[in-house]
């Protein structure tokens, strides 16, 4: 696909051309989101839901357009189960928050041993206040997740089952609309975080059958500070706002407080209005690619890039080994050398992968790992940055052979 | 091409290190000891040392890390064996200095001295600190 709309991918670094392939890390913007931008804040910027005045009104109805916008794309029933946060992670911890309230002492939540810390330490942490039970579904020797081991999991003393969609380290998508059913039968909700996924793939909350879902606008060609809940409306209408301030507020007496009405009853605050704006407009230019035409292409290139990967003799390749299984996130480690210096080996050669524990440490743990290489690809990626990765992985491994040997 | 620039970052005294680090393991007859993580990695240093009348007599590390920590933390206790904890605090504050770049003498480092090159890697540079951190650290406990 045509990366021409990306001005930042048109540029050497270390002498080499830049090939980013950092992308569950978060997304370059395209043109079209860095001029609407531009514009925003040359003739629209203004304060939201407040004021009278044109520019006001202006800016509302843009901020108000971005979210009906988001509502379409993941196909939600009403734009009031859009809710504005600042990402994934307040995303879920939104949720652990209000919701969490329904979570007495007895009780169970399920999440799985892949979660990002994000979708890991908020549950871990209500289970300790409601002295609940944290149970972890464990995966598969191929990396998925453990469907067997989920069904004995999740009991009817389950309130919260909470699932990554695609896991940000091992690239493989999880069954969350199986897993969805499973919770419903015993009571519990269902919570699935999708920042990995709702870039790449089309996305149906109500396919789904989801009760919450949680995603960022970074890692889909928007500006950072800006993401979205969704939760469905029954649900949202129990719960109690997370956070008090502006916005948020129908009528405040001296000693008591009424609520606004959905969505804003979670949005205190001057909210992030250009990133929720840039947020519909990565929309409107992921729309325009096609978001199966992405999950399509994603494909092509793993299948193309992983047995390549494969190939490499000493090269540790985790996750499914069936490109079918797998999003365009591939994790993996150089026998005899930490991916730190893979990584800067990578980086010399102008590919930017990322390198650590992904901020899923039980996972790295589960795995025996401490730390992989990760390389995460976009639409806007060629199979031509899949060959460039596997040259400097080659090359790299032969720096260190001939350094150390 | 472009990984030629790494010749600077891992010289072969650096690889060497890393591969046959010095100084690795525990030790029985410690005073002092620290276990520092670099969390932006889950890279893991135990160092640990004994300190008599105000001299690093004996020091060991063990843990997991990438090649320049690794290294650095074999460069590091050989430097600081049979220093005073004055000299070796001195030696941090060379250490430091050389990593960001500055210009210091850095002869009494000895072999550490040739992580000189990492002040070219920002990302790096807490990998290459890591073990100065520790003894730092370890010193003051």
């Amino acid at each position: 696909m045509d990366n021409n709309d990306f001005p930042i991918l048109h540029q050497k670094v270390n002498d080499e051309d830049l090939v980013y392939l950092d992308n569950a890390a978060t997304t370059q913007k395209p043109k079209a989101v860095i001029e609407a931008m531009e514009k925003f804040y040359y003739e629209d910027n203004a304060n939201v839901h407040r004021g009278v005045h044109t520019l006001a009104e202006r800016s509302t109805e843009m901020f108000e357009a971005a979210r009906e916008k988001i509502r379409a794309f993941i196909n939600a029933k009403s734009s009031k189960e859009i809710i504005y946060t600042k990402g994934t992670t307040d995303s879920l911890n939104m949720i652990a928050q209000s919701y969490g309230e329904n979570v007495h002492e007895g009780d169970e939540i399920v999440i799985s041993i892949l979660e990002h810390h994000s979708n890991l330490i908020p549950w871990q942490q209500l289970a300790i206040k409601k002295n609940a039970k944290l149970k972890y579904i464990n995966l598969t020797d191929d990396g998925e997740l453990d469907m067997k081991q989920a069904e004995e999991l999740i009991t009817d003393k389950t309130k919260i089952v909470s699932v990554a969609h695609v896991s940000n380290v091992l690239g493989v998508i999880s069954p969350v609309k199986k897993l969805a059913e499973l919770a419903h039968k015993h009571g519990a909700v269902m919570v699935v975080d999708g920042a990995q996924s709702t870039p790449h793939m089309p996305i149906d909350v109500q396919d789904l059958d989801c009760d919450f879902f949680a995603f960022s606008g970074h890692k889909m060609l928007a500006e950072t500070g800006i993401g979205v809940l969704y939760g469905k409306e029954e649900l949202l209408n129990e719960m109690t706002p997370v956070e008090y301030g502006g916005e948020m507020i129908e009528f405040v007496k001296k000693y008591e407080t009424t609520w606004n009405e959905l969505p804003w009853k979670f949005e205190a605050g001057t909210p992030n209005i250009a990133g929720a704006i840039s947020l519909g407009y990565a929309i409107d230019y992921l729309n325009g690619v096609g978001m199966q035409k992405i999950a399509d292409y994603e494909q092509q290139i793993v299948s193309y890039v992983l047995p390549k990967l494969l190939a490499i003799d000493d090269l540790e390749v985790y996750g499914p080994t069936d490109p079918k299984k797998h999003t365009a996130v591939i994790s993996f480690n150089l026998k005899g050398l930490h991916p730190h210096d893979l990584a800067t080996g990578l980086d010399m050669e102008g590919v930017a992968v990322r390198a650590g524990h992904h901020c899923a440490q039980p996972l790295m743990t589960y795995l025996g790992l401490s730390a992989t290489a990760r390389a995460s690809f976009y639409f806007y990626n060629s199979l031509e940055d899949a060959d460039k990765l596997v040259d400097a992985i080659i090359a790299t491994k032969e720096f260190f052979k001939d350094g150390t040997i | 091409m472009a990984l030629s620039r790494m010749d600077n970052l891992y010289r072969q005294v650096i690889l060497d290190h890393s591969d046959n680090p010095h100084h690795h393991g525990e030790l029985s007859d410690k005073t002092n000891d620290i276990e520092l993580k670099n969390p932006t990695c889950g890279d893991v240093l135990k160092l640990d040392l004994k300190v008599e009348d105000g001299k690093i007599e004996d020091a060991a590390f063990s843990g997991y890390g990438c090649t320049i920590s690794q290294a650095s933390a074999s460069m590091m206790t050989d430097a600081v064996i049979g220093k005073t904890t004055e000299q070796a605090e001195n030696m941090v504050q060379t250490f430091s200095s050389m990593i960001i770049g500055d210009d210091v003498d850095t002869d009494v480092l000895e072999d550490a001295a040739t992580l000189e090159g990492v002040s070219k890697f920002p990302a790096r540079i807490k990998c290459a600190t890591l073990a100065w951190k520790a003894l730092h650290k370890a010193l003051n406990k």
